[in-house]
């Protein structure tokens, strides 16, 4: 089959593979209809993420039909619709039975490599380095899904992929970042990122009651979106003060939630840290640039809470700690638990009190993931989303 | 070689221990092990996997068992000389049980200490380690996962000799089958 694999920092290519085959009991074997690239994505990408192999198959993002099924799953039969959720998931060990799928006990058979870097380890994800797991991914025509009895959600509506795909990861991701907000009436929650996630978490927010949201971004197509689909207040990073256009829009209060949707990646951040993260990160003495972080912790209200949804790998420094004990914040984040989510989510989409599909703005062939990558990467034509169709 | 190594299962202990008490299940999460007989009056034989070198055999004797432990240790003039213990203790607030393993095996003879080195992994304990993970796998999820990566599933040479995460092709899927 056809299948984009990560070659190196930068590169990847759409390359002949062997078809997967069922290796356990409870594995099905689906044949992909889209597929998405992810933020996350870029982070391999860009090379910020240890344990990749050359070849290894990418995407987490995928839904299809299912084509082949072990022993183990009853509750699925060829030909069905379904989408699937990012994180392997085993639905039997104490993470999975406190529905924290993202954290499952028995999904990484290379726990041992996470162990070593983060003390323990999350579960295992698609196409998603080997310390996680080792999986090829769905950025290819089939892929095998492990634990298929727990993860793959049935599609039993007519709605089109580009409705229900994201139920595999974002709209699941930016819901969670939104409920982690506790959101009262009244609340104002401001979003770092306007990318796919940033979108959702910002749609979420106002499904979940949000009195208003404010988007902070660079990238103005960006910015306008959340403002035309979602009714956020825009703040441009590169124009103006950010948390003092945050205290103005709040009565010098600060929002009353922060959400980092961007992750290790951050852009800019001004003055003298910048800098100095920049130079660190080139030495690789931090792994990560969290300039949106810091800004969420330094402008949320006091007593407020910072959900973080943006992915970090590994360290920062400067992180303001001092601003966390003495303002009384709450800093709640993690991998997303997608199947906590799916089945209400869906509910909403079919009862259309959301549709994420608005995000969608490049549609390609599997055979032209590369130019995907790199176009989504650049921001170029004004991207935010791109679907994949083998 | 001393190995110790803790693992939270979540299964109600009886259940845990009834598993391991039937020593023939040993070799279905112990990836060096190929297979354990019962050879009746509380002794059961051990073999090493083949994988590219000779096959090592012994009998062990068990010393304990009980609901909460089980021991056991090599019999005199064995070429592997090994002992071990389980210990099972259920988990504070119904969180299952705690399993906790304790290793050890030696041997004189110079043929058998490479097994021996298979046998424990390449660094003390890190076997075992990958070893109750596969344990934890079984008993939770009723099976252990297979990755692309890490086609055995949990193993402690693999993770330094990762495969790309890409399908397999029909030669690996046979030599997999093999080692099944
Ligand atoms: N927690 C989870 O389960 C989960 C799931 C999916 C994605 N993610 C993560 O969410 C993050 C966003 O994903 P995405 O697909 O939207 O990616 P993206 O790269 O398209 O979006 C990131 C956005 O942040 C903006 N940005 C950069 N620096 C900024 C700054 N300092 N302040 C404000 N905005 C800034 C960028 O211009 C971009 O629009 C990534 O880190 C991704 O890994 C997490
Ligand atoms: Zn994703
Ligand atoms: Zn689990």
């Amino acid at each position: 089959m056809r299948a984009n694999c990560w070659m190196g920092v930068n590169e990847v290519e759409v390359q002949e593979v062997p078809d997967p085959k069922i290796l356990n009991r409870r594995d099905a074997i689906i044949r992909i209809t889209s597929s998405a690239i992810c933020g996350s994505d870029l982070h391999l990408y860009d090379g910020y993420v240890p344990t990749m192999k050359e070849g290894d198959v990418l995407g987490h993002e995928f839904m299809g039909e299912v084509v082949e099924v072990g022993s183990g799953v009853d509750n699925l039969q060829i030909g069905d619709r379904v989408v699937v959720p990012f994180p392997i998931a085993c639905g039997h060990c104490l993470a999975c039975e406190r529905e924290e799928y993202s954290l499952c006990e028995n999904s990484n058979p290379n726990a041992e490599l996470a162990e070593r870097m983060w003390g323990n380890s999350p579960c295992g994800i698609f196409g998603y380095s080997h310390m996680l797991g080792g999986f090829a991914g769905g950025q290819a025509e089939y892929v095998r899904v492990p634990f298929a009895d727990i993860g793959p959600l049935k599609i039993e509506n007519d709605l089109p992929d580009e409705q229900v795909l994201f139920l595999s990861d974002i709209l699941p991701t930016g819901y969670m970042g939104a409920e982690m907000c506790d959101i009262q009436p009244g609340d104002v929650v401001a979003v770092w990122g306007a990318g796919p996630v940033g979108q959702l978490a910002m749609a979420s927010a106002r499904l979940l009651g949000a009195e208003e949201v404010i988007a902070i971004d660079h990238v103005d197509f960006r910015l306008a979106m959340a403002e035309r689909q979602v009714g956020a207040t825009p703040i441009n990073l590169d124009q103006t003060d950010v948390r003092e256009e945050l205290l103005e829009l709040t009565g010098g209060r600060g929002p009353d939630a922060c959400i980092d949707a961007v992750g290790m990646e951050a852009d800019h951040g001004t003055g003298p840290i910048a800098a100095y993260d920049r130079v660190k990160q080139a030495l690789r003495a931090e792994t990560d640039r969290p300039h949106a972080l810091r800004q969420a912790i330094t402008s949320c209200r006091n007593g407020g809470t910072v959900s973080v949804i943006g992915v970090y790998g590994g360290f920062l420094d400067k992180f303001p700690m001092g601003a966390v004990v003495n303002r009384s914040l709450t800093i709640k984040s993690g991998q997303c638990h997608v199947h906590r989510y799916m089945r209400p989510l869906l509910d909403h989409i079919e009862q259309g009190r959301i549709d994420p599909s608005f995000i969608v703005t490049h549609r390609l062939p599997l055979e032209e993931t590369p130019a995907g990558y790199d176009t989504f990467k650049h921001k170029e034509n004004e991207c935010v989303k791109v679907v994949l169709q083998p | 070689m001393h190995g110790k190594t803790a693992v939270t299962v979540n299964r109600p202990p009886a259940e845990v221990y009834q598993y391991w008490h039937d020593f023939a299940h040993l070799a279905d999460f112990m990836t060096n092990v190929g297979s354990v007989e019962d050879r009746g009056g509380g002794r059961w034989h051990w073999r090493s996997k083949a994988r590219d070198e000779e096959v090592a055999e012994w009998d062990i004797e068990i010393v304990t068992d009980e609901a909460a432990v089980i021991a056991w240790r090599s019999v005199a003039g064995s070429d592997v000389a090994s002992e071990g213990t389980v210990r099972f203790a259920p988990a504070p607030g119904d969180r299952g049980t705690e399993v906790v393993v304790e290793v050890d095996y030696q041997s004189s003879e110079p043929k058998v200490a490479s097994l021996v080195k298979k046998l424990r992994g390449d660094e003390p304990g890190m076997q075992l380690k990958e070893d109750l993970r596969r344990f934890k796998q079984v008993l939770e999820a009723g099976e252990v996962l297979r990755s692309d990566g890490s086609p055995e599933g949990p193993d402690s040479w693999r993770l330094l000799h990762q495969r790309p995460a890409r399908p397999l092709s029909d030669a690996e899927l046979d030599e997999l089958g093999a080692l099944r």
